[in-house]
């Protein structure tokens, strides 16, 4: 169902791959290394307290003199001070770099997403990206303050401690770092098996979440007709796939704590009898190999933890490989290096010569957009009619690059979209879409979108919102609960999609743009309304440049002059009349009078 | 005090839960979390046994070291007996053998118990708001529900993945510590139990601290999920009108909000956690104190004394782990809070308890004495009836807001009347199977969803186990199968995200395909043609003339074109029906449809 799906791992090594969080980090290692000193002082202290209590009692206490008594307290009681606060130092060093770090990487993929053309969106099913933002940044905050800084305590550790094995007798830490070796092997095969289950599992729970956001999205098609069953069939199956890839990945880190958990036993069952034979050999003595076992005991647990921070680290990878994905996304519609400004927009539009398909339309598919020239003049308004898919809604798109030209150029006042920056082009085009997406916002907020110069509170924004609200018919606003106040959208009030549409039309006018693009802006309104809207529509685009896609005559009434599409050419312009009078295929998309007249010969007749 | 506080999602995103409020919803999610759990019962505790056996053979190791240096060492130097030493070499060798077999299948059986709780979990939660009403997904945003299917759940996940074996390990190895320091030294014990009194206090600071930010946590989580999933919908229109920027900002304070809890959850585990430890260090000190006047005046050995030190150390070794698990909880039970609230719900559309079968609808649909109202005070379709003889075909005509989807909606029983009943065939709705009426009545809204997954997937929903034939004939029947055809891979094109690559008006006709495919005995069409353009539309006209001979159909459309094929017309205003009749009829007449009829003559060429 996703593109992404297959399971794409990057060739770097884990160590390189999990670097490139180093831009994010950067600031928050010197914070992360001290919170590894004081976990490494800390466990070094831990280590400490079963000798020193040893020491003591054995030492001092033996002689049974009270006196001793108090001192050794307060040394037991100094290293646990020691100890709790090398603990609460860690936690405090470490814990502004993984939350900032988490948040910083979070507010980049928003920013990149926003910034990334619409056809990755298209591409890219939104559960993925959900799954990236939230699931994969959290894993990468729990590995920077608590993995990677326990993985390298307790390798340290491990070291350090073997280091005093070797101490009290080379042959008994050779036995328990040979029986270490095997670890280490498995721990390679270990990586390579895992890192691919955890790929996996964290794609499938992105499928997943894709899965959950369509299902609700698309509740209404679901309750009509009666397929809440089939979609749960659907998302179970999926559901029962990630359980499966879960248990695999279980399997793996089993696999692993197996060995980590027999190898040290094993080497310490071999040490004992090693040791008991040293001793009767006489070449340890028994206070040796006493503390030989204690500190081979305290080892136990940082090799254990190895196998589960391991795991941790190559989910992490996995996370950032995916991380990035969407952050190493090349954006191909980005402002130019040089961008030119206009002056004073006049609103002259100019197509030419433009050509555009999408770059995985199969060869043998000519251009969606195949060739159009057309010149929509200042203060001209411009029908676009054809039948449905002839690329209508894709040549308005091209105006504002939400998609870019494949071929030729669109030109503004005689500048090619792409010299301008994003925000100028957008300022001088203003665009309503035909699913009028309205944001959890006031009315007020959502109609003055386009004009963030505009203080809202402001007699300016006012007025501005007043004059919209009017061209668009859009006074049921005022009805509302809360008037223009009211919050609508997913998070507010829910509103038809008549209501829906008039506001973001409204949107589109208070934006006072100097070329307005409307995509069949009035198809949801009832007879009457359009009327109005019309009447007043009239009015602003005396002064404005407009395309309209057009489905209905009514809309095309609209119009000074029609474009006619078919096929992804414009074959024909002219008004409305000439067209009617001289254009056979006009007279196909547009008409239904006929039918409507030879409709009612028939009832006549009857 | 009132328990409906906290009903349901009611009161979700609140901070100033009473203490009554929050022991409701924690026993709420408790209740949910128990029902999870007990058809799993035996594997939990097959799960429990692995890791016990599994405890107590790593356990056994400092044992066998003890023996091996008390007894085995001493034959040897004394009588040059290898027996025990081998014994107890190999002994040492079973026993691990045995840790970490049990330990590796402890690792897989408690991953099989967690994801069947998190399937469980998953599939209740995905059932349970497909079977929730409209209303409600109209004021629980989708960002919410997608929140708790995905980072709740997370959460979940994170406790079952980490934490049970933390605490049946900690719990184990405590209890057998406890014991053997018991044993050696009751007095050292007792002052172990005395360090439970400081532990219990800090653990209920703790709690009551950590319960209260973790729910916040939670909503903020979700709120972060809910501006995301708003932004990535609508991107089109927020690069339209210059969004980004301000939605940064916006974002980035959500962003700040939600990593400044979690900071303060960890800053608060952060110093529990020391304090666990610190507590754990002054008894070691207690037990030296008593312990070292207890040896001066020889009332304790040495060795003695060594030992219950060593055991009183060990006992709290595991609580820095416990301590981890209780984190997870609590972060996991806020999270179940949520989602319990979620489950909580009840459809203000509820299937029927003894659902009436209806094997073949005729398609008769009455409305008796129907009033519909969200509340109290806006009252959307003041009290009515009308009959709708099966087979009849109804043009639904009025200007936006008169009330016509909604009384659309009552039809297909997206809501339930306020009073009164609707009835099909003399059965009230909702009294109906659902599945009954499901496969009976169908709407096609304006708003055609396409999920991802190919143009045939998408048609087949209106009847799953419809075959191709069949498919593409509901296609050609509409007017779709031309353009299907020329897609890429025909019906086996991907339609991609929300359908980005098939134009508005082809959506439509995918949705009316999957209507005409459902073959309902009541069709609804619910200003289902708007984007349609004329010759689409005069095709999916003459299918629908063949497609409603001999169903009922009620049509909304603002395009009057459709009344052509109506039997009747009704004409709504502010809720109420003002004209029903004929076409010929009203046209011929001077209401408010012949105006209206007229205006729509006009504006035709």
């Amino acid at each position: 169902m996703s593109g992404i799906q297959a399971t794409r791992k990057s060739n770097l090594n884990t160590v390189q791959a999990i670097w490139r969080i180093y831009p994010f980090a950067k600031h928050a290692l010197p914070r992360i290394s001290l919170g590894m000193i004081a976990a490494l002082l800390g466990s070094v202290v831990a280590l400490l307290i079963p000798m020193v209590l040893e020491k003591l009692v054995n030492g001092a206490l033996a002689q049974r003199d009270p006196a001793e008594i108090w001192p050794a307290v307060a040394i037991v009681l100094g290293l646990g001070v020691v100890e709790a606060a090398m603990i609460a130092l860690r936690r405090w060093f470490v814990l502004l770099p993984g939350t900032t770090v988490e948040a910083k990487m979070r507010n980049e993929i928003y920013r990149r997403l926003q910034d990334l053309p619409v056809a990755f969106h298209d591409r890219w099913p939104s559960g993925q990206l959900l799954s990236r933002m939230m699931q994969d940044l959290n894993m990468i905050r729990r590995w920077l303050s608590f993995g990677i800084v326990l993985l390298v305590v307790n390798v340290l550790t491990i070291v350090i401690g073997s280091v005093i094995l070797f101490t009290w007798h080379w042959l008994l830490g050779t036995i328990f770092l040979v029986c270490a070796i095997p670890v280490w092997i498995y721990g390679y095969m270990f990586e390579k098996k895992y890192s691919i289950v955890a790929r996996r599992s964290q794609d499938q729970a992105g499928d997943l979440a894709t899965n959950v956001e369509e299902a609700v999205h698309g509740i209404r098609v679901l309750k009509a007709f009666g397929r809440g069953k089939h979609a749960l069939e659907g998302f179970s199956v999926r559901a029962e796939g990630l359980r499966g890839v879960e248990i695999e990945k279980a399997k793996a880190i089993a696999g692993i704590w197996y060995w980590l958990i027999l190898l040290p036993d094993i080497g310490f069952g071999l040490c004992l009898v090693a040791g008991i034979w040293l001793a009767s050999q006489g070449q340890i003595n028994v206070g040796e190999l006493f503390a030989f076992f204690a500190t081979a005991i305290v080892l136990r647990f940082p090799i254990e933890s190895i196998g589960f921070l391991l795991s941790m680290t190559f989910d992490t990878r996995t996370a950032v490989d995916r991380v990035f994905e969407v952050l190493d996304e090349v954006n191909t519609i980005t402002d130019p290096e040089h961008p030119e400004t206009i002056e004073s927009p006049q609103g002259r539009l100019e197509f030419d010569d433009v050509h555009f398909r999408f770059a995985d339309s199969p060869e043998r598919y000519p251009d969606l957009i195949n060739g159009v020239n057309l010149v929509i003049e200042p203060g001209e308004t411009m029908a676009l009619v054809g039948l449905t898919g002839c690329g209508k809604t894709t040549l308005t798109s091209l105006t504002t690059r939400i998609y870019d030209v494949t071929g030729g150029a669109v030109r503004l006042d005689g500048v090619a979209v792409q010299n301008l920056t994003r925000g100028e082009l957008r300022r001088n085009i203003a665009m309503a879409f035909e699913d009028a997406t309205l944001f959890s916002a006031s009315v007020r907020e959502n109609v003055l979108l386009g004009r963030e110069e505009l203080d809202l509170d402001s007699d300016e924004a006012q007025r501005v919102l007043d004059e919209a609200i009017g061209v668009a018919q859009a006074q049921f606003v005022h009805d509302l609960p809360n008037g223009v106040d009211t919050t609508v959208g997913e998070e507010g009030l829910s509103l038809s999609g008549g209501q829906r549409q008039r506001l973001a039309l409204a949107r589109a006018v208070a934006a006072a743009p100097s070329v307005l693009v409307l995509d069949d802006p009035l198809s949801a309104l009832d007879v009457d309304t359009e009327a109005l809207v019309e009447a007043a529509l009239r009015r602003v685009l005396a002064s404005t440049t407009a395309l309209i896609v057009a489905h209905r005559p009514s809309t095309v009434a609209l119009a000074d002059r029609v474009a006619l599409m078919q096929d992804g050419r414009i074959t024909d312009v002219g008004t409305h009349t000439e067209l009617l009078g001289r254009n056979e295929h006009y007279r196909f998309v547009i008409s239904s009078l006929e039918d409507e007249e030879k409709r009612e010969r028939e009832e006549a007749l009857q | 005090m009132s328990t409906a506080t906290v009903r349901g999602v009611t009161g979700e995103e609140r901070e100033d839960l009473t203490k009554e409020e929050s022991r409701q919803i924690r026993r709420r999610s408790m209740r949910l979390l128990g029902t999870l759990l007990k058809p799993l019962r035996l594997r939990v505790i097959g799960t429990m046994v692995l890791v016990i056996i599994s405890t107590a053979s790593s356990v056994a190791g400092p044992a066998l070291i003890a023996f091996g240096i008390d007894t085995a060492l001493p034959a040897v130097l004394e009588r040059a007996d290898w027996m025990p030493t081998l014994g107890v070499g190999v002994l040492y060798l079973v026993t691990a053998l045995a840790a970490a077999t049990f330990m590796a299948s402890y690792v897989v059986a408690s991953a099989r118990v967690s994801q069947a709780v998190l399937l469980d979990l998953r599939l209740r939660v995905f059932q349970h708001t497909q079977k929730l009403s409209l209303e409600f997904h109209e004021s629980y945003t989708s960002g919410r529900i997608i929140s708790r299917q995905t980072s709740d759940l997370d959460a979940i996940k994170q406790l079952l993945d980490e934490g049970i074996s933390q605490l049946v390990n900690g719990i184990l190895y405590m209890g057998f510590t406890f014991a053997a320091l018991f044993l050696l030294d009751w007095t050292s014990g007792l002052v172990v139990v005395g360090s439970m009194v400081p532990l219990y206090f800090l653990t209920r600071w703790f709690q009551k601290r950590s319960q209260r930010m973790f729910r916040t946590s939670r909503v903020m989580s979700a709120r972060v999920i809910v501006h995301f999933v708003e932004s990535m919908t609508g991107i089109r229109a927020v690069k339209a009108f210059r969004k980004e920027k301000r939605n940064e900002k916006e974002f980035g304070r959500l962003v700040e909000d939600y990593r400044d809890i979690n900071a303060r959850t960890i800053q608060l585990f952060g110093i529990y956690e020391p304090g666990i430890i610190m507590i754990g260090n002054l008894a070691v000190a207690a037990v030296l104190l008593i312990g070292g006047f207890r040896v001066v005046e020889g009332h304790l050995e040495i060795g003695a004394l060594l030992a219950a030190l060593l055991y009183v150390r060990r006992f709290f070794d595991p609580m820095e782990e416990m301590a981890m698990f209780y984190n997870a909880y609590q972060s996991a039970a806020a999270a179940l809070e949520k989602i319990s609230g979620v489950l909580e719900e009840q459809p203000s559309v509820p299937d029927p308890v003894s659902p009436v079968d209806l094997w073949s609808a005729k398609g008769k649909v009455t409305f008796d004495e129907v009033t519909f109202a969200y509340n109290d005070e806006t009252t959307v379709l003041p009290s009515f009836s009308l009959g709708i003889p099966a087979g009849q075909t109804i043009a639904l005509v009025g200007s936006t807001g008169a009330g016509k989807s909604t009384l659309a909606k009552l039809i297909s029983r997206f809501y339930d009347p306020s009073a009164g009943a609707v009835t099909l065939d003399d059965v009230d709705l909702r009294q109906l199977h659902p599945k009954d009426l499901r496969r009976a009545i169908v709407m096609v809204t304006q708003e055609a969803y396409l999920f991802s997954g190919t143009v045939a997937d998408n048609i087949a929903l209106g009847r799953p186990d419809a075959t191709r034939e069949e498919i593409v004939r509901a296609a050609v029947a509409v007017g779709a199968h031309g353009f299907i055809d020329g897609l890429p891979d025909g019906y086996d094109t991907d339609v991609n995200k929300r359908g980005g690559r098939v134009s508005a008006g082809q959506r439509q006709l995918i949705s009316f395909a999957r209507a005409f495919l459902a073959d309902p005995a009541v069709l609804i069409l619910d200003e289902a043609t708007a984007s349609l353009d004329i010759p689409s539309e005069r095709l999916v006209q003459e299918a629908l003339q063949t497609l409603l001979a001999d169903r009922t159909a009620i049509i909304i459309a603002h395009r009057l074109s459709t009344v052509a094929i109506a039997d009747r017309v009704l004409v709504m205003e502010h809720g109420r029906i003002v004209e029903d009749g004929t076409p010929a009829d009203l046209i011929g007449g001077e209401g408010r449809f012949a105006q209206l009829h007229a205006a729509w003559r006009d504006s035709l060429v």
